[in-house]
C-alpha cells in the first residue's frame, strides 16, 4: 500500500483524465448499437425478401400470391441451368486443386528460401490482388485471342487458377510464418529423410492452412462474374454467367430459386469453415 | 525416388526452382503476359471489326484527352463537384474515381462502428455476429446485386407497398445514387471483416493507459488505436475501392449503364461496341491509377504508423 502511494507521487506531474461518467458511455454504446443493427437489417432484408420470393407463384411483380415450389422444380428441371451449374462445380474443383497445389509450393519457396528477385516475385503475387477483376477479365480475352484458343472450360480453369492462386499463396504465406520448424528439424534427428518429413510432420501440420485456402479458392470461383463473362465459350457457361444473361433478359422467378439455393450453400461453407477452425483451436 | 530425393538435397537451388515453376509459370504466362499484350495492343490501331491491327499509334490515348479544355465549374448535380476541366473521358475517369472513394468512405463509417461494437461483445454474441458476417461476405456478388436490384424495381417489394399504402410510387433504380447505394451494400461485408479481425486484437487497456498518461479520447485514438488497427484498415480500404473503381455488375443493375464508370466503359468496349484497342488504353490507365493508389495508400498507412511509434 505504502509503495502504490510513493509511485502514485512520483507520477502526480501527470494528470490521469477523469474516466468518463458510465451514461456517456450507455450512450456511445446506444449509438453502435443502432448502426449495428440497422446495418445488418440493410445487409439481410434484400435477401431475406428474395428468399420470400423464391416461394411466390406470381409470374411477374412483387404481389404475393400463394406458396409455391414451381420455380424451384422448373430449375431443377431446366438442362440450361443444371449444365451451367455442373460447369461451375467442374471449374471450381480444378481451380481449387490447381490453385491451392501451385499457391502452396510457391509460399513454401517464398518463406524458406531468400534469392534474387524474390521481392519482384512478392510484388507480382500481389498485383492480381489489387488489380480490377475487369482487367484482368478482357487481359485474357486478348491473350487467349491471340494464342487462338477457343474459349471454353479449359481457359475458364486457366483464368481461375490465375486469380485464385495469390490468395492461396497470402493464406500460406500467413500459416507457414506461424510454423514451428523445429518440429521437422525434430523428425529429422529421429532419423526421417525428407519426403518422410514432408509428408509425416510438414503436410499434417499444413492441413488446416491448405484447408482454409482450397475453400477459399473454391468461393471465389464459384463466386466469379466478370472474368468468366470474358473468357466463357458458348457451351461453357458458369452458372453466374447464365443469372447475368437472365437477369438482362428480364424478371425470370427461377433466377430467385437460383439465387436462394446458391445462397443456402454459401451458407454451408461457411458453417464448415467455421467448424474447421473451431476443430483447429480445440 | 531416392535417387532424386539425394540428388534434391544436395542441390537445394533445383529444389527452389522446384517449388517456384509452377507458381511462376502460371503467373508469367496467365498474368503477366496478358498485361503486357493488353498494354501492346493499347498501342496500335483498331481495323473495321473493332480488332488491333499493326501500324503503331498514339490514337487511343489522344482520343481520352482529345476533347480537354479549361472550363471551371461547379455544380450539385451528384453531389458537390468543382471542376477545373472539362472533357468526355476525363469525366469518366474522375466520376469514377470520386464515386469509389466516396463510397469507400461511406462504407468505412458504417464498418467502423459494427466492427467495433462486434469486437466489444462477449465471445458467444462475437461468433453470432461474425457469422452473419461471413454470409454476405461469401454470399454470390452478382446475387446479392441482383437482391438489391429487386427491392428497388419500380415493381418491386418497395413500390408495391407504397402502392398499397395508397402512395405514389418512386424510382430508386437507375441513378447515381442507386450505383452508390450499390456499392455501399456489395463492399460493406469486405470492410467490416478486415477490421473486425484487427479490432478484435485490439488491447483495450492500452486505451486506458493512454487516458492515464493524459491523452483525450480523439488523441488516444489516434495515436494508440489507429496504428495498431491500420493493417485491418488498409485491408478493407482496398478490397472496397478495387472492386468499386472496376464496378461492371452494379453500374449495370443499379444504374442502369446511364452512371458510367470505367470499368463499364471498358467491359463496352469488348462487347456492344467493339474496340479492343481502345479499351486496352483505358484499362491500361486504370491499372495504373489503381496501383498507384494502392501504392500511396500504404505507404500512408505506414508512415502513420511510424509516427506513432
Amino acid at each position: 500500500m505504502a509503495s502504490d502511494v510513493v509511485l502514485l507521487g512520483e507520477r502526480s506531474e501527470i494528470k490521469p483524465r477523469p474516466r468518463k461518467e458510465s451514461r456517456g458511455i450507455g450512450l456511445g454504446r446506444f449509438a453502435l448499437v443502432t448502426i449495428t443493427f440497422f446495418t445488418f437489417a440493410f445487409l439481410y432484408v434484400p435477401i431475406a425478401v428474395l428468399i420470400a420470393f423464391s416461394f411466390n407463384s406470381a409470374r411477374t411483380g412483387a404481389t404475393w400470391q400463394s406458396f409455391s415450389l414451381q420455380w424451384y422444380e422448373r430449375v431443377f428441371s431446366n438442362t440450361r441451368i443444371l449444365e451451367a451449374a455442373a460447369n461451375s462445380l467442374i471449374v471450381a474443383a480444378l481451380a481449387t486443386v490447381g490453385s491451392v497445389v501451385i499457391g502452396t509450393l510457391m509460399a513454401i519457396a517464398m518463406e524458406r528460401y531468400q534469392f534474387r528477385a524474390k521481392l519482384a516475385w512478392d510484388a507480382l503475387l500481389y498485383l492480381p490482388v489489387i488489380i480490377p477483376e475487369i482487367v484482368m477479365g478482357i487481359s485474357l480475352l486478348i491473350f487467349f485471342a491471340a494464342i487462338n484458343l477457343s474459349r471454353g472450360i479449359v481457359t475458364l480453369v486457366i483464368s481461375h487458377i490465375a486469380f485464385c492462386m495469390p490468395f492461396v499463396y497470402l493464406t500460406m504465406r500467413a500459416r507457414l510464418a506461424d510454423f514451428d520448424r523445429s518440429l521437422e528439424e525434430a523428425a529429422q534427428d529421429l532419423g526421417a529423410d525428407e519426403w518422410t518429413t514432408f509428408r509425416r510432420i510438414t503436410l499434417p501440420l499444413l492441413m488446416p492452412g491448405i484447408i482454409s485456402s482450397a475453400l477459399l479458392a473454391f468461393t471465389l470461383s464459384l463466386d466469379d462474374f466478370v472474368i468468366s463473362f470474358f473468357v466463357t465459350g458458348v457451351g461453357s457457361q458458369t452458372l453466374p454467367v447464365y443469372i447475368w444473361g437472365q437477369i438482362r433478359r428480364g424478371i425470370t422467378p427461377e433466377i430467385n430459386a437460383i439465387s436462394t439455393l446458391m445462397l443456402l450453400l454459401s451458407i454451408v461453407l461457411v458453417v464448415v469453415a467455421q467448424l474447421i477452425q473451431r476443430r483447429q483451436r480445440a | 525416388m531416392a535417387k532424386i530425393l539425394r540428388v534434391l538435397r544436395e542441390q537445394p537451388g533445383i529444389r527452389l526452382a522446384g517449388l517456384m515453376a509452377p507458381g511462376a509459370f502460371w503467373l508469367s504466362v496467365f498474368f503477366l503476359v496478358p498485361l503486357l499484350i493488353m498494354a501492346w495492343i493499347s498501342f496500335l490501331s483498331r481495323d473495321p471489326l473493332g480488332f488491333p491491327t499493326p501500324p503503331l499509334t498514339l490514337q487511343n490515348y489522344w482520343e481520352i484527352i482529345r476533347d480537354i479544355r479549361f472550363a471551371p465549374s461547379i455544380s450539385l448535380a451528384d453531389g458537390l463537384a468543382i471542376r477545373l476541366f472539362e472533357g468526355l473521358y476525363l469525366e469518366l475517369f474522375w466520376r469514377s474515381i470520386w464515386l469509389s472513394l466516396l463510397s469507400t468512405v461511406i462504407t468505412l463509417l458504417i464498418a467502423f462502428p459494427v466492427a467495433l461494437f462486434m469486437a466489444r461483445l462477449p465471445p458467444r454474441y462475437r461468433n453470432l455476429a461474425l457469422f452473419l458476417v461471413m454470409i454476405p461476405f461469401w454470399t454470390n456478388f452478382l446475387v446479392r446485386t441482383y437482391a438489391l436490384q429487386f427491392m428497388l424495381r419500380s415493381n418491386g417489394p418497395i413500390n408495391t407497398l407504397l402502392r398499397a399504402l395508397g402512395l405514389e410510387p418512386i424510382e430508386l433504380l437507375f441513378t447515381p445514387t442507386a450505383v452508390m447505394l450499390g456499392l455501399v451494400y456489395g463492399n460493406l461485408p469486405f470492410m467490416i471483416l478486415p477490421l473486425y479481425t484487427s479490432l478484435e486484437k485490439f488491447d483495450w487497456t492500452m486505451i486506458e493507459a493512454a487516458h492515464d498518461l493524459g491523452a483525450d479520447t480523439l488523441r488516444a485514438f489516434q495515436r494508440v488505436m489507429l496504428p495498431l488497427i491500420s493493417p485491418g484498415l488498409l485491408a478493407g480500404s482496398i478490397l472496397t475501392f478495387v472492386p468499386a473503381i472496376g464496378a461492371y455488375i452494379t453500374v449495370e443493375l443499379m444504374g442502369g449503364g446511364r452512371t458510367n464508370m470505367i470499368g463499364y466503359a471498358i467491359a463496352q468496349q469488348f462487347s456492344a461496341s467493339v474496340n479492343w484497342p481502345f479499351g486496352s488504353a483505358m484499362s491500361l490507365l486504370m491499372m495504373i491509377i489503381v496501383t498507384f493508389a494502392a501504392v500511396l495508400y500504404f505507404r500512408s498507412g505506414r508512415g502513420e504508423y511510424r509516427n506513432a511509434i
